[in-house]
C-alpha cells in the first residue's frame, strides 16, 4: 500500500513506520545494545553488576527505565577513549565537544555510525525542504565540532550539492549566497540574523537570492527569532537538534509543519525525566531529555543525560512521520552556556583563571548579543597581585587572560578587570552568569 | 624619591569622588593627581601629604591600591622649562613611563612628577647632571 504524504520524506519505511512495529524494533535493538555493552564496555558491565541487571532482563523497550544513566562526567572520567566499544582500528572518525573542564568530551564513529548519521541527516535535510537538486551552503563549522561534517554527509547522501564553506567570513558567505545561488543555508540561528543584517547593509535585495530554507541549530532560539529570520531572509526557518555525544546534528529535526522536532527514535530512544529525581515525567510534561543510542557501535550510550529541557509531543504529525516530536529546547538543567554555537561551561573558565597567578578566581560571565552575535565578557576582579600603576601592565594581563580562555574554548572573549567586591556574591557562592540575550 | 598612591577604578560614575571624599574626611590632602584610563578602567595616581595613612584607609575600604616610587623634579616655570629637562633625559637615554604636574607654590618654579621604570638608576644619573630633585619631606610641606 502506497500512501501519499503532503511533503517529501527520505525514508518512508522507517519514518512512517507503524508505532507498534517500531516499538518491536526498539525492543529488539535495546536487547542487542545491552548485550553489546555487556560484552564490550567495562564501564557498563560494572554498572550492570552494581545494579544487578543482566542483559536477559530486557524484555521490552520500556525496560530501558531500569538501566543506569550516563552523564557527561562519565565521558570525562573515561577520557579519552574509555567508553569506546570497539578497538581503534574500527573507529573511522573522532569528534569532540567542550567538556566541563579543560578536557574535551570525545566521541568515536565506526563506519556504520557514519552511515547512521548520514541517514538521519538525510532525513533531516529532506524534512527541511532539501532535494537532490538543492545547493546547500553549509556554514556550520567543520572540524572537531560535529555541525559541519554532519550536514555535509547528509547533503551528499541525498545527492544535493554541498558548499563546505564552514563558519565565519561573512563577506565570503554573502558572495557565495549571491553567486552560487544556494537554496538552503545551514548555520546557527543567531548567525543567520547577523547575515541578514550584513546583507541589508550591502543593499543586496533578498528577493534576488535563491534561498528558500534555513536549517538552524546548535544553540537555543525562540519562535520570535524564527519569525524575524523568516521575515528578513524570506525563507522557511527549520529547527534542528543534536549533540555530539549522541551523534551530532540530526538527532531530531522539524518537518515543514514547524511544530516540534521529530526525534529519530529508531536510532535515538528518548525519555523525559525529572532532573531532580531521575523519574519519568507524565506524558507531555517538561523535563530533561535522556537519550539511548539504539544502534551506535563506536561509543553507544545508555540513557545519556542531555541536560536539555523539553517535552515529548506524541500526537501524530500531519506530515505523516510517526516519530514522536520534542518541543524546542527550553533551557538547560546545568549552567552550560552556548556562545556562537560553542558550548561553554563556567567551570572551564574558572580552570583557566586558577592557573593565571595574577588574578583571583573571582569572575562573572556576561553574555550579550550585539548585532546578532554573541559576545562573552569575563569580568575578573583585580586585586593587589594584579594591580599596577601602569595601564599597559593591566592591559597585558587582560590580553593574557583573553588569550588563555580563547585557547581553552576556541572562541574569542572580552576580559574586563573590575574592582574587588563588585562581583555579586550570594551566600558565599558567586553569581557567575548574567545572560542578557533575548532569544 | 616620592611615594605615589595608585588606585584602581572602574569607569563608573562617582568613583573618583568616593576616593577623594574618603581622603578628605580623613584629613589627607591631595597634592597632585592624574588619571590614566582605558575604555574599561582607570588608574588614579595621587601624591598625598600622608601616603601611608591613605593606603591604610583605602585598603580598609577595599580599594585596590598600590604604592609606587616616583621622582619629583623642580624646573623653571618659563617657556622651554620642561624641554630643558626632557633634553637631559634624551641625552642620557632615560625613558619616562608617565608624568604629570604638581601644584607647586614656589615662585617661578614648577614641579613635575615622573615615573621611570628604573627609578634608582635614573636618580643617580640626574644627580650627576645637577637636576633639582625634591624629597618627599620637602614636597609634603609645600
Amino acid at each position: 500500500m502506497k500512501k501519499d504524504f503532503p511533503y517529501p520524506i527520505w525514508n518512508i519505511e522507517m519514518e512512517t513506520m507503524d508505532r507498534e512495529v517500531r516499538k518491536s524494533l526498539q525492543t529488539y535493538r535495546l536487547k542487542e545494545l545491552v548485550w553489546y555493552l555487556y560484552d564490550n564496555v567495562k564501564f557498563y558491565k560494572e554498572k550492570f553488576k552494581e545494579k544487578g541487571i543482566h542483559p536477559n532482563d530486557i524484555k521490552s523497550i520500556e525496560d530501558v527505565e531500569n538501566l543506569p544513566f550516563t552523564n557527561k562526567t562519565d565521558l570525562r572520567d573515561n577520557y579519552p577513549f574509555g567508553l569506546f566499544a570497539v578497538p581503534m582500528e574500527e573507529i573511522v572518525r573522532i569528534h569532540a565537544s567542550s567538556g566541563t573542564t579543560g578536557k574535551p568530551t570525545v566521541v568515536g564513529y565506526t563506519q556504520s555510525d557514519i552511515e547512521v548519521w548520514s541517514e538521519v541527516m538525510a532525513r533531516s535535510l529532506v524534512a527541511s525542504g532539501a532535494t537532490k537538486n538543492s545547493i546547500v551552503q553549509n556554514a556550520y563549522g567543520y572540524g572537531l565540532f560535529t555541525g559541519g561534517l554532519g550536514v555535509h554527509y547528509g547533503a551528499e547522501r541525498i545527492g544535493a550539492t554541498v558548499i563546505p564553506i564552514s563558519g565565519g567570513n561573512t563577506a565570503r558567505q554573502i558572495l557565495i549566497l549571491e553567486d552560487f545561488g544556494p537554496d538552503i543555508i545551514t548555520c546557527t540561528p543567531s548567525y543567520s540574523l547577523y547575515l541578514a543584517e550584513e546583507i541589508e547593509k550591502k543593499n543586496i535585495k533578498i528577493e534576488n537570492l535563491k534561498l528558500k530554507y534555513g536549517i538552524f541549530g546548535a544553540e537555543p532560539w525562540s519562535e520570535a527569532m524564527r519569525n524575524e529570520i523568516e521575515k528578513r531572509l524570506k525563507i522557511k526557518a527549520i529547527n534542528i537538534y543534536g549533540l555530539s555525544e549522541i551523534i551530532g546534528p540530526g538527532v531530531a529535526n522539524e518537518c515543514l509543519k514547524q511544530a516540534g522536532l521529530h526525534i529519530y527514535d529508531d536510532h535515538f530512544y528518548p525519555e523525559i525525566i525529572d532532573p531532580a529525581t531521575g523519574k519519568k515525567v507524565k506524558d507531555g510534561e517538561i523535563g530533561e531529555l535522556v537519550i539511548t543510542t539504539l544502534t551506535k557501535k563506536g561509543i553507544p550510550l545508555l540513557r545519556y543525560r542531555t541536560r536539555d529541557l523539553t517535552r515529548i509531543i506524541s500526537e501524530p504529525c500531519e506530515c505523516g512521520r510517526t516519530h514522536p516530536r520534542i518541543d524546542r529546547i527550553m533551557g538547560r538543567t546545568d549552567d552550560m552556556l552556548i556562545i556562537r554555537g560553542v558550548n561553554v561551561f563556567p567551570s572551564q573558565i574558572e580552570e583557566v583563571l586558577v592557573q593565571i597567578e595574577e588574578v583571583a578566581p573571582h569572575y562573572q560571565l556576561i553574555v550579550d548579543r550585539e548585532h546578532n552575535l554573541d559576545v562573552l565578557t569575563v569580568m575578573v576582579e583585580v586585586d593587589e597581585k594584579v594591580f599596577s600603576d601602569e595601564i599597559k601592565r593591566l592591559e597585558m594581563i587582560e590580553k593574557k587572560i583573553e588569550h588563555e580562555i580563547e585557547n581553552m574554548l576556541g572562541i574569542s572573549v572580552r576580559v574586563k578587570l573590575v574592582e574587588p567586591r563588585t562581583i555579586e556574591r550570594s551566600e558565599g557562592k558567586a553569581k557567575r552568569i548574567i545572560d542578557n540575550r533575548k532569544i | 624619591m616620592v611615594k605615589q598612591v595608585s588606585v584602581f577604578l572602574e569607569n563608573r560614575a562617582g568613583r573618583i569622588y568616593d576616593v577623594c571624599n574618603l581622603l578628605g574626611k580623613n584629613g589627607i590632602n591631595i597634592r597632585a593627581l592624574s588619571v590614566a584610563d582605558t575604555s574599561d578602567f582607570g588608574i588614579l595616581r595621587l601624591i598625598l601629604d600622608n601616603p601611608d595613612k591613605a593606603i591604610k584607609i583605602l585598603k580598609e575600604e577595599k580599594f585596590t591600591v598600590s604604592s609606587t616610587d616616583v621622582v619629583a623634579i623642580e624646573i623653571s616655570d618659563k617657556p622651554g622649562g620642561l624641554a630643558e629637562i626632557l633634553k637631559i633625559f634624551d641625552e642620557n637615554s632615560i625613558n619616562v613611563e608617565y608624568m604629570y604636574a604638581f601644584l607647586a607654590k614656589i615662585p617661578e618654579k614648577a614641579i613635575l612628577i615622573f615615573r621611570f621604570d628604573n627609578t634608582e638608576e635614573v636618580i643617580e644619573k640626574l644627580k650627576k647632571k645637577n637636576v633639582k630633585l625634591i624629597s618627599s619631606e620637602e614636597l609634603y610641606k609645600l
